[in-house]
């Protein structure tokens, strides 16, 4: 039980984690000040969030271990966030893409998560659920704003759906973890809002002039641990500081 | 009407807890902010619980930081611990904190429903604090926190900071 509830947060929690470094990758690199500043915003309220949630895993686990343990000093296998989170930031219709689907699925998660019968969860989900809902009219916006654009910001907006697309269903697979949380009560059953994920992101992207995609073949592994080649990259940035001077603190 | 959800703060610890201010908003002590909910002294040590704003608020650590070098000099020490529930709301600014943050020139939150109107830019509410023109205009969802929004003023042409609502 203790080492699945663990497994359960640091899934969640390894999510936000690597999505806020991908957005904070962008910081003083955003296309204008204005998105500069909210893709560092989004990036600051997700880490916000997985400090929370470490900060209880680390509690759950009982080692004495901290935060900055769990964020900084584990193996790349250790880590179980979905591939789609850990995708570059090859332009900016790959930014506000990958955030859109994220997103959307972030937000039907944080509204189960609010049932959960772990008080501290539900309490991550309360306060977070607010930053969230802003997000994703944000990302949404964007994904519109570009779809519905010209023809070169549709065509590239088009791109980014057409690659991220394959790391969506992952979104909804349930590890070991997963299910015994759900069974506890503890944990979300991603099935049940699969379907109204699905169609809510593809009206967006009807409304955007984006042909949805219809390909059968998904691409999965990173809750598992088994993370895609950019992921050796990312945590060779994020655990520098804390490799290079163990145990330093702000 | 400002409904304020009763914290429970040992009165004698009130003036120490006036003279910590919000690093980001120095205008603000941390009571018209609201973020602390609990203050009680047990011998040496003030048990102090305390909720962000935003998750990530970075104003957290310093605030608590603040509070330990308040007390210091009078020989206590400081446990803060965070909480998240309830999860707090623009509501428990106090009255006083928002005059005193529309003196500073940043906006008041609006109600819930005419910040909805205004972040999605349908609508020209927001007070600008220079001039009191409503004719403003949302530039940035997100502006300098990650509390507030960036408009501008098209009467007094001055950029201005919005607190965003939140419940």
């Amino acid at each position: 039980m203790k080492e699945h509830l663990y497994n359960y947060i640091i899934s969640i929690a390894d999510n936000s984690l690597i999505l806020a470094q991908r957005l904070g990758e962008l910081c003083g690199h955003g296309p204008t000040l204005e998105t500069d500043i909210a893709g560092t915003n989004i990036s600051l309220d997700l880490i916000g969030q997985t400090r929370n949630y470490y900060q209880y895993a680390a509690k759950v686990q009982g080692e004495g271990k901290t935060e900055d343990d769990l964020a900084f000093l584990r193996l790349e296998r250790e880590y179980k966030n979905v591939l789609l989170v850990e995708q570059p930031n090859d332009h900016f219709g790959y930014v506000m893409g990958r955030q859109y689907l994220f997103d959307v699925f972030h937000l039907l998660f944080m509204t189960e998560m609010l049932n959960s019968k772990d008080e501290t969860l539900a309490a991550i989900a309360k306060k977070g659920i607010k930053e969230v809902s802003y997000h994703k009219r944000f990302s949404g916006d964007w994904v519109k704003r570009l779809g519905d654009g010209t023809e070169e910001s549709n065509k590239k907006m088009q791109e980014a759906i057409d690659d991220l697309w394959v790391y969506t269903d992952e979104l909804f697979d349930l590890t070991e973890a997963d299910e015994a949380m759900i069974v506890e009560g503890i944990g979300v059953d991603t099935s049940k809002f699969k379907e109204t994920y699905y169609k809510e992101v593809s009206k967006l992207l009807k409304e955007s002039n984006i042909i949805v995609p219809e390909g059968k073949y998904f691409t999965r592994g990173g809750k598992k641990g088994i993370h895609s080649e950019y992921m050796g990259y990312i945590l060779s940035d994020l655990q520098y500081m804390q490799r290079t001077y163990p145990n330093m603190e702000w | 009407m400002i409904i304020t959800q009763p914290a429970n703060i040992e009165p004698h610890l009130i003036p120490i807890l006036e003279k910590v201010s919000d690093p980001e908003i120095p205008v603000l002590t941390v009571l018209d902010l609201g973020v602390i909910r609990e203050a009680i002294e047990e011998g040496t040590v003030v048990k102090v619980k305390l909720t962000p704003t935003y998750s990530g608020c970075p104003a957290m650590d310093v605030i608590g930081d603040d509070l330990k070098k308040a007390f210091e000099p009078l020989g206590k020490t400081v446990e803060v611990e965070l909480v998240l529930s309830p999860a707090w709301s623009t509501d428990w600014i106090s009255e006083a904190g928002l005059q005193k943050m529309e003196a500073y020139g940043i906006a008041r939150p609006l109600s819930e429903t005419a910040d909805k109107e205004v972040l999605l830019g349908n609508a020209k509410k927001v007070i600008c604090p220079q001039c009191k023109s409503t004719n403003t205009h949302l530039v940035s969802q997100f502006g300098s926190t990650a509390c507030k929004a960036l408009f501008k003023c098209d009467d007094c042409l001055e950029p201005f900071d919005y607190f965003k609502c939140l419940k």
